[in-house]
């Protein structure tokens, strides 16, 4: 399961989408929003995607994922929209039939995720906003 | 040549528009970045810029066609 979605995310549900009565390991990865960036306070985030090409730009990544690791079940759910401190923004779930490579493969995942994906994120503080990553 | 460009995150702001009509002079993407570069010079401070057709990655040796779904892709944030 891929989604990119603009409603709270359901973690339970992207666990069970990556579950496998073959599994003996799922590593889950839960991405929430922290309350400041460079000691500034953060008010809001708010994230926006460009929809089909992040869905298979993380198609891309899983299946990268998977020849390397073998994985039995994946899921990857991304929130848009306005996020406040302590949500959750993005969920990772992989099964396989050891810890080792679930542990491995979410990392992969979630890595490479923050580097080709088309999702932004801006912050919003007390005194103004910035594009995360925009600007050197 | 005509493009309609989709715009994200930090280069919606610099074009100003969702949506943004080019004339191109050439038809590569990279035709396009020198369009874009001139027009829009505050794209150049950006610390990347990717061009999307139909949505795949696309470098500068591609060529472009009226029809096709261009984006730009400034430096991306997700997770």
């Amino acid at each position: 399961m891929i989604e990119i979605t603009d409603k709270p995310i359901d973690v339970l549900k992207v666990i069970e989408a990556a579950s496998l009565h073959e599994a003996g390991a799922i590593n889950t990865f839960i991405g929430t929003v922290r309350n400041q960036t460079s000691g500034k306070t953060v008010l809001r985030l708010e994230f926006e995607a460009y929809e089909p090409m992040a869905v298979s730009e993380i198609k891309k990544i899983a299946d990268h994922a998977n020849e390397t690791w073998n994985l039995l079940g994946y899921a990857v759910s991304h929130r848009i929209g306005i996020l406040l401190p302590g949500d959750i923004a993005v969920v990772i779930a992989v099964s396989t039939p050891h810890r080792k490579a679930s542990f491995e493969a979410c990392q992969f995942i979630i890595d490479n995720l923050k580097q080709t994906v088309p999702i932004w994120k801006r912050e919003f503080f007390e005194d103004g906003d910035q594009w995360v990553s925009a600007h050197p | 040549m005509k493009v309609n460009i989709k715009t994200f995150g930090i280069s919606r702001d610099i074009l100003g528009g969702r949506e943004v009509t080019l004339v191109v002079e050439g038809s590569s993407v990279g035709d396009l970045r020198k369009t874009l570069s001139t027009q829009f010079p505050a794209l150049d401070k950006l610390n990347s810029l990717f061009i999307a057709v139909n949505q795949n990655y696309a470098g500068d040796e591609v060529t472009l066609s009226e029809t096709d779904e261009i984006a730009l892709i400034p430096p991306v944030s997700g997770g």
